[in-house]
């Protein structure tokens, strides 16, 4: 069902953790659906990830694709972290379950909602960045008979 | 590897294969046929019947061969309702059916015009008699309440409801594929009218199950073709299949008492661990009314579908009512019945123990639990809320 490089970031999440007085938080996602992420990111003067941890609970493809996410926004300027895009975070992981392609999208809205944080916390605006929607889920499809 | 998903499946005993062997290769004889081959057949299926009949008090002929739990299920509900629906179209059931239940009466209520009430389970996940019998009216032509729960493992109080069927002139359908084998049941002191079971839940193959039809219910063929089961089961007989469920029938009735007994014991060694050594736990269903190797625990602050990956990566097999599992958005219908808040249902854990499992397992397990829970939980932004003070524990509150 998963990929090997999904189960490695599962059984070993890079990055897992809190940072204290962070640049910015972004919690995205709620416990209904089953899946929550928490992005942290320490920010530098010059505007570069420094870096980044996260908590996440939920399945084994949310916590990948937090963990993936992770790796990839680290040391990226902001605008660099912005283009990262859940297919980029997916391709990194050769791939999810169709099921779960929604975990990918709830870790580009992760960093997003962390981004928005740091802006708001600085009184800046980020080029390109919108104010990200903080629940993430899909519709369930109409059993059919 | 630890196998402790004996409600999704159990492994076929070797008393059982043995049994059936020499009717994919000696006696594969079509048991319609004259010849003394097919006669051969033939005599296995009756003795395979009569096996299964006297594990429920029933009669041979009242016992009828499908391809599985499912397949009864949708039978004994489908051409009820075919059958009866001039005398009315009402059915009731409960919220907390397998989906070879809710499916069929969801069908049944869209494209056949019936009328379904699903009634409401406690916290235990047990039917209240009285919303029951209140639910009854001129209409209800068919009653559907599971013997017992595969998730929780709540055993249903069916003598009970069987009295009131008779009493009301309903007929008694109960889903007893996980209850079959594990609990004793007789059809004529529960009043039961059809029951359904499958083959690979006590130690059967797969891809056969029966539906016992009481004499004198009325219900017709669902599946169309040749004369077998009397003519209402058409389909060439599946001989080494019958054959193993009516081995593994007999070996579960007459092991049943020492079998349960065991599992039980370690069921509530397995229960009492969890309980004491992990924090903000709970077990689902209830407490002694339940099947005798089930355990349901939910875990707060994590997701089912982590920790069966992480159980699986220890060796262990089990199960999880969480919606990653479920293929749905929403947990296990069941959890949700029981009133269990989402949070919570998403960290459900199921284990089912056999006969095969031992004290070692369940302290291995055990350890195992508690570990990746632990590790689970130093991943989680709501166990992180919960130790800074931001939230409350549900379980803490709540239960």
């Amino acid at each position: 069902m998963y990929s090997d490089k999904v189960i490695d970031h599962f059984t070993n999440p890079r990055n897992v953790g809190e940072i204290e007085n962070a640049s910015g938080v972004g919690t995205v996602g709620n416990a209904k659906c089953g899946d929550i992420m928490r992005i942290y990111l320490d920010i530098d003067e010059a505007g570069v990830i420094r870096d980044c941890k996260f908590k996440t609970f939920g399945c084994g493809a949310a916590v990948a694709t937090s963990s993936m996410a992770t790796e990839l926004v680290k040391g990226k300027t902001i605008q660099e972290a912005l283009e990262i895009t859940n297919k980029a975070v997916m391709e990194a992981l050769d791939g999810l379950p169709p099921v779960k392609v929604h975990c990918s999208l709830l870790a580009e809205e992760a960093i997003h909602a962390a981004l928005w944080d740091y802006a708001q916390k600085n009184g800046i605006e980020i080029e390109g960045l919108e104010k990200p929607k903080t629940d993430i889920s899909e519709t369930e499809e109409e059993e059919e008979y | 590897m630890i196998y402790l998903d004996n409600a999704a499946t159990t492994r076929t005993a070797p008393q059982v294969l043995e049994a059936m062997l020499p009717y994919f290769s000696e006696c594969y004889g079509n048991a319609s046929s004259v010849y003394k081959l097919g006669q051969e057949s033939k005599k296995a299926i009756t003795k395979a019947r009569e096996q299964i009949a006297n594990v429920l008090g029933a009669k041979t002929d009242e016992i009828y061969f499908t391809a599985g739990g499912s397949e009864a299920d949708n039978w004994a509900l489908k051409a009820t309702y075919e059958f009866y629906k001039g005398k009315g179209n009402h059915i009731i059931t409960t919220k907390i059916e397998h989906h070879a239940i809710l499916h069929t009466c969801e069908y049944l209520e869209q494209k056949r015009g019936a009328k379904i009430t699903y009634l409401d389970v406690d916290a235990d996940g047990m039917i209240s008699l009285e919303e029951l019998e209140a639910a009854i009216t001129p209409e209800t032509i068919l009653i559907s309440i599971m013997a017992a729960n595969n998730e929780i493992g709540t055993i249903e109080p069916i003598k009970e409801i069987g009295a009131i069927a008779k009493k009301h002139g309903v007929l008694f359908h109960t889903d007893a594929v996980q209850a079959f084998g594990q609990v004793p049941i007789n059809v004529d002191e529960c009043n039961i009218d059809m029951l359904s079971s499958s083959g690979h839940k006590i130690n059967g193959p797969k891809g056969i199950g029966f539906l016992y039809i009481r004499k004198g219910v009325k219900i017709r063929s669902f599946v169309h073709g040749g004369a077998q089961e009397r003519k209402r089961r058409a389909g060439t007989e599946n001989v080494p299949g019958i054959v193993g469920y009516g081995a593994a029938a007999q070996l579960a009735n007459e092991t049943m008492a020492t079998r349960t007994a065991k599992e039980i014991e370690l069921r509530n060694y397995l229960i009492g661990r969890i309980k004491a050594e992990v924090p903000n736990c709970k077990l689902n269903g209830h407490p002694e009314k339940r099947l005798p190797n089930n355990a349901n625990f939910s875990f707060e602050f994590i997701e089912g579908e982590s920790l069966l990956i992480m159980l699986d990566m220890a060796g262990i097999c089990g199960s999880s009512g969480s919606a990653c599992t479920s293929g749905s958005l929403d947990p296990s219908h069941v959890l949700m019945a029981i009133g269990l808040p989402h949070e919570i249902a998403h960290g459900s854990l199921r284990l089912t123990l056999s006969d095969e499992t031992t004290k070692e397992d369940i302290d291995f397990t055990v350890e195992k639990v508690k570990e990746i829970v632990a590790r689970l939980r130093n991943m989680s932004p709501l166990y992180e809320d919960y130790k800074a003070g931001k939230s409350k524990s549900i379980i803490e509150t709540r239960y």
